[in-house]
C-alpha cells in the first residue's frame, strides 16, 4: 500500500508502523558488512518516503518549466506545481494565507533572508521600510540553545549595524532561563528581534513559545523562530502561536534537501525590502533602478527549485495523512523509552530534559570516558546511524563544559527495536574501550 | 567487528597513555586548532633549535646547521583517534631533523586520506602505521590530522620566523 494509508492510523505499531516503513526504501538496505540499517539522525535529515520521490519524478518527467515566466502550456503547469506545494504546506503549518510562506533554499537561507532584510532597511529609500532599520543602542536577543543556523546570522547583523546580542541563557536543567528577572533584564525597550528555537535540536527541549512571544511583543519586538525541529514532528500552527517569523527546512521532514520555507506575517512582508535581488522578484525595471513585487515573490529572485518544493508538497501531505498527532505520540513514546533505557546504564549521562514533557524526540547523551565520536564509531559498526559532535550548537555545548555528545533522533518511521539496538551498541562501546 | 582494525590497541595504549602530554617552556610558537565538525580543540607548542646536522649528505659541510625538533608539548580535548596520533607523533618527531619530520608528516598524510590505496611505509611511520584504518573512515580523517596539522602550522612559523631572524642579524 505504498504511499497509500487506507486509513489514518491510531497509533503507529504493528501493521500501521510496518506500513509507514515499507514506504521508505532505503530503511531496507543495510550498512556495514551486512548490518540493518537503524537510522537514528533524523534531526540532521529524514528520509524520504516513495510519494515524495514519485511526486518529483512525475513533475520533472511531465511538467517541468520555469515558474512564473512564459504562457506556454507546461510553463503554466509547472506554476500550478508550484503555487499548489506553497499553499499545502503553508496551510501544514497552520497559515492561511500562501503568500505568507516564502520559499528558500533551507531553513538557514531562511534565517538570513530576515536578518538581511532587516539590515537592508537601513539603505532603503522605501518608507515603509523604516521600522526595521537597527542601529547602535538597538538589542538582538538569542538564546543559548540556539543551533549557529539561528545564531551566527544575528551576530553578523549586529556586527553590520552595531546592534548589541543578548541572549538567555540555559539551566541546570537543560530549559531556557525564563524567569523574570532573566527575561525583563535581557528583553527590554531596545530589543528590536528576539530569535530563539521551538526545539532544541540537541537537548530535545520544547520552549514555551508563547512566553517568548508576549515578551518580545510586549516591547515591540519582533519574533524568529526556528521552526526546523517541531514541525516535521508534531502538530504546529504558526498563527497560533503568534510568531512574526518562523523557518523550517524541507530535509527534515521527508521532503527533499534544497528547499526550506519562510513563514513570514503579511504586513511585515509587505513592508521588508528584499534580500536576494535580480529576475522574478521586480515589479518595474530601469536601467538606472527597480520597484520590488509584492511578497512571497519579492523575496524569491530568479528561478526557484521546483520539483523541490513539488517533493515537499508531498511531504506534508504524507505527515498529514499519517497526522501529526499520531506522529508525535510515537515519537514520545521512542523517546520515553530511549531515556529510560539509557539513563539506566551506568555511565551514561543524558543532557536533555530526563522526561518527555515538553520534549521532542532528540536524545543527546555522554558515555563517561569514551569520546561521542568513538562511540558514534561503534554504533555505526553496528549499523546504528547516529550524529556526533556539537550539533551546530557549540555555544550550548560550551555551557555545559563538553566538546561533544551522541544524538540519537527519532522520526515516524522508527520502532522500539531500533531503540534496542541503540541501546546495546552503547552498552558494546563500553566494553570496547573498557569502561563501564 | 571490523573495530579491532581501525583501533588497534597501539592506538588505544597512546589514548590511555599519551607521551609527551602537558604544555611546556621553552617554546618558539604555540598554535591553537580545532576540528570545527565535533570541536575538538588542541593547543601545541614547538621548540625547534639549530643544530649541526647529524647526517650531512651531498657534499654539505660537516658543520651545516639545520632545525631540528626539540620539544613538542600540547594540551588536547578530544576522542580516541586525535588523541593517539598526537601522541605517535611527538614520539617520531621529537629529536629528530624537521625536514625528516615533515616529509614524515607527508607520508602520514597521504596514507590516512588514501582511503586504503596507500598502506603506509613501516619504517618511516613507526606507530604511525596503526592508524591506516583510519584511511577506510572519511569522517575520522580529521581526527588523526589535527595534532599533525597543529604541528606542522607551529613548525612552519618558527621556521620561518627563525629563517627571518637569521637573515636580519646573521
Amino acid at each position: 500500500m505504498t504511499g497509500q494509508l487506507d486509513v489514518a492510523p491510531e497509533r503507529l505499531d504493528g501493521a500501521a508502523l510496518n506500513s509507514i516503513r515499507g514506504d521508505f526504501p532505503i530503511l531496507e538496505r543495510t550498512v556495514r558488512d551486512g548490518k540493518p540499517l537503524v537510522y537514528l539522525d533524523s534531526g540532521a535529515t529524514s528520509q524520504r518516503p516513495v510519494p515524495v520521490i514519485d511526486a518529483e519524478q512525475e513533475y520533472v518527467t511531465g511538467h517541468n518549466a520555469a515558474v512564473h515566466r512564459g504562457a506556454h502550456q507546461l510553463a503554466e503547469e509547472a506554476t500550478d506545481f508550484y503555487e499548489s506545494a506553497r499553499e499545502r504546506i503553508a496551510a501544514f503549518v497552520g497559515v492561511g494565507r500562501a503568500e505568507e510562506l516564502i520559499f528558500t533554499k533551507n531553513a538557514t537561507e531562511a534565517i538570513n533572508l530576515v536578518a538581511y532584510s532587516l539590515s537592508n532597511a537601513t539603505f532603503s529609500d522605501q518608507p515603509a521600510a523604516s521600522r526595521f532599520r537597527i542601529g547602535p543602542g538597538d538589542e538582538i536577543v538569542v538564546t543559548e540553545m540556539e543551533h549557529h543556523a539561528n545564531l551566527v546570522p544575528w551576530q553578523e547583523l549586529c556586527r553590520r549595524t552595531g546592534a548589541t546580542l543578548r541572549w538567555l541563557g540555559v539551566t541546570d536543567d537543560f530549559r531556557l532561563d525564563l524567569s523574570a528577572d532573566a527575561l525583563s533584564t535581557v528583553i527590554t525597550p531596545r530589543t528590536k528581534v528576539v530569535a530563539f528555537t521551538h526545539q532544541s535540536n540537541v537537548l530535545g527541549t520544547v520552549n514555551p513559545v508563547d512566553v517568548l512571544v508576549d515578551a518580545a511583543h510586549r516591547v515591540g519586538a519582533l519574533t524568529v523562530l526556528d521552526a526546523c525541529q517541531s514541525v516535521p514532528h508534531q502538530p504546529v500552527d504558526l498563527i497560533a502561536l503568534g510568531v512574526d517569523f518562523a523557518a523550517f527546512s524541507g530535509h527534515k521532514m521527508l521532503g527533499p534537501s534544497g528547499v526550506g520555507a519562510l513563514y513570514g506575517r503579511y504586513d511585515l512582508l509587505e513592508a521588508m525590502p528584499p534580500f536576494l535581488t535580480g529576475g522574478s522578484m521586480i515589479e518595474q525595471v530601469f536601467i538606472d533602478h527597480s520597484t520590488y513585487a509584492a511578497p512571497p515573490a519579492r523575496f524569491e529572485a530568479g528561478v526557484p527549485m521546483t520539483s523541490q518544493a513539488v517533493g515537499l508538497g508531498a511531504a506534508v501531505d504524507y505527515l498529514q495523512q499519517v497526522g501529526m498527532k499520531v506522529i508525535a505520540d510515537h515519537e514520545a513514546a521512542l523517546t520515553g523509552y530511549a531515556l529510560a533505557e539509557l539513563s539506566a546504564i551506568p555511565g551514561v549521562r543524558i543532557i536533555g530534559p530526563a522526561d518527555v514533557v515538553d520534549r521532542g524526540g532528540a536524545v543527546s547523551f555522554l558515555v563517561d570516558g569514551v569520546h561521542a565520536h568513538d562511540v558514534g564509531q561503534i554504533l555505526d559498526d553496528a549499523g546504528v546511524q547516529v550524529r556526533v559532535g556539537h550539533h551546530c550548537a557549540w555555544p550550548l555545548h560550551r555551557r555545559f563544559g563538553i566538546a561533544a555528545t551522541v544524538r540519537a533522533s527519532f522520526a515516524l518511521y522508527n520502532t522500539m527495536g531500533e531503540v534496542d539496538a541503540l541501546v546495546a551498541a552503547v552498552k558494546d562501546s563500553q566494553r570496547f574501550f573498557g569502561v563501564g | 567487528m571490523q573495530m579491532e582494525k581501525l583501533y588497534q590497541e597501539i592506538i588505544l595504549d597512546h589514548y590511555r597513555t599519551p607521551h609527551h602530554h602537558g604544555l611546556r617552556a621553552p617554546f618558539d610558537a604555540e598554535v591553537h586548532h580545532v576540528n570545527p565538525t565535533c570541536g575538538d580543540e588542541i593547543t601545541l607548542r614547538v621548540k625547534l633549535d639549530a643544530q649541526p646536522d647529524p647526517r650531512p649528505v651531498d657534499g654539505a659541510a660537516p658543520d651545516e646547521q639545520s632545525l631540528v625538533v626539540t620539544d613538542i608539548s600540547y594540551e588536547a580535548m578530544g576522542c580516541s583517534i586525535s588523541q593517539a596520533s598526537t601522541s605517535v607523533l611527538t614520539d617520531l618527531a621529537i629529536g629528530r631533523p624537521l625536514t625528516d619530520v615533515l616529509a614524515t608528516l607527508d607520508e602520514f598524510t597521504a596514507m590516512v586520506t588514501s582511503r586504503g590505496k596507500i598502506d603506509g611505509d613501516e619504517e618511516v611511520l613507526g606507530d604511525g602505521i596503526a592508524f591506516a584504518g583510519v584511511a577506510k573512515y572519511p569522517a575520522r580523517i580529521k581526527c588523526a590530522l589535527l595534532g599533525w596539522m597543529a604541528f606542522k602550522d607551529a613548525a612552519v612559523r618558527t621556521a620561518a620566523d627563525k629563517t627571518q631572524l637569521e637573515e636580519e642579524f646573521g
